[in-house]
């Protein structure tokens, strides 16, 4: 399954010149609000229709202007997940999930309909109204009812954006099961570098109408030149390493390349090979190894690059092991500690700063049809 | 003692049958053209917008008149139904209903267009989505989410039917049995010295019939609202 997307859009004053691929799993569309995402998943679920382009899911032609074909929305089969949810207000959740097994063309898999619920958690929401629901429970039943239609590709768009903290941490794992039961292309539009760490495989970075970078998590967060693109904010590594321990004061070691990380609150097991974003911000640099420090998080590293990111701020990127930090310092810092490609020092963390990310190699169990 | 005489049960019943077939006819017509007002841009619309509000601001007896002269027997066209068919409209209680939906037929039509306007698109796209073809999107949900707004209409319609008056008198004239309503009927008792009792009577039915339609007219509109808003 691939889907492949080109299309250009001249709107009064941006353009939009989009080009990108997305295998199985998940591929998260990243930007800024605004550069062009929710318009490329349109794009895709045929909400909006480009100039000219070409989009198309394995043999089946979505969008061919130099052909003149336009398969309307209906006749995609693309799920789409919208950040507001979109239930029918006049169905009960029952009839919103029913909602689309009508139109499927063929034979109906019975047992969908049981293993979405499961997955979803929504067996005890059935009987309620959308409006009953509170927002966590509106975009599991969105989700489930995408499912339901038994798509070929999925769009969540922006699908935690209306939901606090709280919430999104407890979407998140349903997320993160419905990545390894699909095999086939999700499209995830977000713009927070935690979501993306944690789900995608493949990240597509949109800038201002254009795809800025593609490449895995790991590579577009850890390179200098995305804070340049997306904000200083959003940089930061991820590491992969293999869960050593869990401890009984609700600790996990993690061996890495570079030496053993502590975090706080995961449920890997050990021997399990997890990935941890080590945001920008949270690194602290220092040239002796420190003592009688907090931090439990002490790797050392030797400079790679430190790049001017504007005003009084600088970016490191280190060395640590086989991978690579970015550590966000103040321009006076670099300068009394006198850092410079090739110094030799410790990058600090917070184990309480660790989030869990994505599971490098989602594994694609074909439960579901395509 | 009787509540009203023989002839005064005429003359409501008549109305309600008048006003039952109006509302009935015209409401697919509504519905279509209300949401060609609402959706569709095509050549044309802003002259349909004026010629579906036109019965509201002309008066009564003009339009009256021009369905006189378009359906009467003589009348090309309505010459041409009664030949071809057998349907005469002039001076039949079929008339009345032609008329009485004609002057009801913008209320109706405004009633359903903003509800229509209320819908959430996104929801419909949301259906799109799904897989459902556009005709199912209508009907699975559109049409639900309009009803109230569209049954709020009918009703509307259905009152402002009981009360036409000018076009109907103009039209059809005032036949007992046959094209005389309680408005027409209430026109006659007034031209007759010492008929007050029961003009005041059909009055009183009158006036209960149209403030009892505004009433369910409105807690259907709220309703409605509240539907589409997901409330």
């Amino acid at each position: 399954m691939k889907l492949s997307v080109s299309f250009r859009h001249r709107f009064g004053e941006a353009d939009l010149d989009i080009a990108f691929e997305a295998g199985p799993g998940v591929t998260a569309l990243f930007g800024r609000s605004g550069a062009g995402k929710t318009t490329s998943v349109n794009a895709v679920a045929g909400l909006f229709q480009p100039d000219e382009g070409r989009i198309a899911l394995d043999k089946t032609t979505f969008l061919d202007t130099s052909k003149g074909i336009v398969l309307p929305a209906h006749r995609r089969r693309v799920g789409y997940v919208f950040q507001d949810a979109r239930l029918f207000p006049h169905l009960s959740v029952r009839g919103n999930l029913g909602f689309g097994a009508r139109f499927v063309p063929g034979p109906i898999d019975a047992s969908m309909s049981g293993r979405v619920q499961d997955l979803l958690g929504l067996t005890p929401l059935l009987d309620r109204r959308p409006r009953d629901l509170s927002g966590g429970e509106r975009q599991r039943v969105a989700i489930g009812r995408a499912l339901l239609a038994q798509p070929r590709l999925l769009l969540l768009d922006e699908p935690l954006a209306a939901l606090d903290a709280e919430r999104k941490e407890q979407i998140l794992p349903y997320l993160a099961r419905l990545r390894k039961e699909m095999d086939f292309p999700i499209l995830y539009v977000s713009h927070s570098v935690d979501e993306v760490a944690r789900l995608a495989a493949h990240v597509v970075v949109i800038d201002a109408g254009r795809v800025a970078r593609t490449g895995s998590p790991g590579a577009i967060f850890s390179d200098m030149s995305i804070a340049g693109t997306l904000g200083a904010r959003t940089a930061g590594a991820l590491i992969t390493g293999k869960v050593l321990e869990r401890h009984s004061d609700g600790l996990t070691s993690l061996t890495v390349s570079g030496g053993v990380l502590y975090l706080a609150g995961s449920d890997a097991v050990p021997g399990e090979r997890v990935t941890v974003r080590i945001a920008a911000e949270d690194v602290l640099l220092s040239r002796l190894r420190p003592e009688g420090l907090s931090a439990l998080n002490i790797l050392p590293a030797t400079i790679l690059a430190v790049e001017d990111a504007g005003g009084p701020e600088r970016l490191v990127q280190l060395q640590a092991g086989e991978d690579r930090l970015l550590a966000r310092i103040t321009a006076r810092s670099a300068q009394v500690l006198e850092l410079s490609p090739g110094t030799v020092c410790y990058a600090i963390v917070k184990s309480m700063a660790l989030a869990m990310g994505g599971d490098p190699n989602p594994k694609l169990k074909s439960s579901i049809p395509s | 003692m009787e509540l009203f005489s023989g002839a005064e049960w005429q003359a409501i019943g008549l109305s309600l049958r008048v006003s039952f077939w109006a509302t009935l006819a015209s409401m697919p017509v509504a519905v279509l053209v209300a949401y060609a007002l609402a959706r569709w841009r095509f050549p044309g619309r802003f002259l349909l917008n004026i010629l579906v509000h036109l019965p509201l601001v002309l008066p009564p007896v003009v339009t009256g008149y021009l369905l006189l002269v378009t359906f009467g027997t003589r009348a090309p066209i309505g010459a041409f139904l009664e030949q071809a068919f057998g349907i005469t409209f002039a001076f039949r209680w079929t008339g009345a209903a032609m008329a009485a939906a004609i002057m009801a037929f913008p209320l109706l039509v405004r009633a359903i267009r903003l509800s229509i306007e209320a819908v959430d698109r996104r929801l419909e796209a949301a259906a799109g989505t799904l897989g459902a073809p556009p005709f199912w999107v209508f009907a699975t949900i559109t049409m639900p989410l309009i009803l109230p707004g569209v049954v709020a209409g009918a009703v509307l319609g259905f009152a402002k039917a009981m009360g036409e008056f000018g076009a109907t008198i103009t039209f059809v004239s005032n036949i007992p049995g046959e094209t005389q309503t309680i408005p027409t009927a209430i026109y006659a008792l007034l031209q007759v010295p010492g008929a007050e009792a029961p003009a005041a009577r059909l009055i009183a039915v009158s006036i209960a019939l149209s403030v009892g339609a505004l009433i369910v007219s409105e807690v259907l509109a709220t309703r409605a609202t509240r539907r589409v808003e997901g409330r």
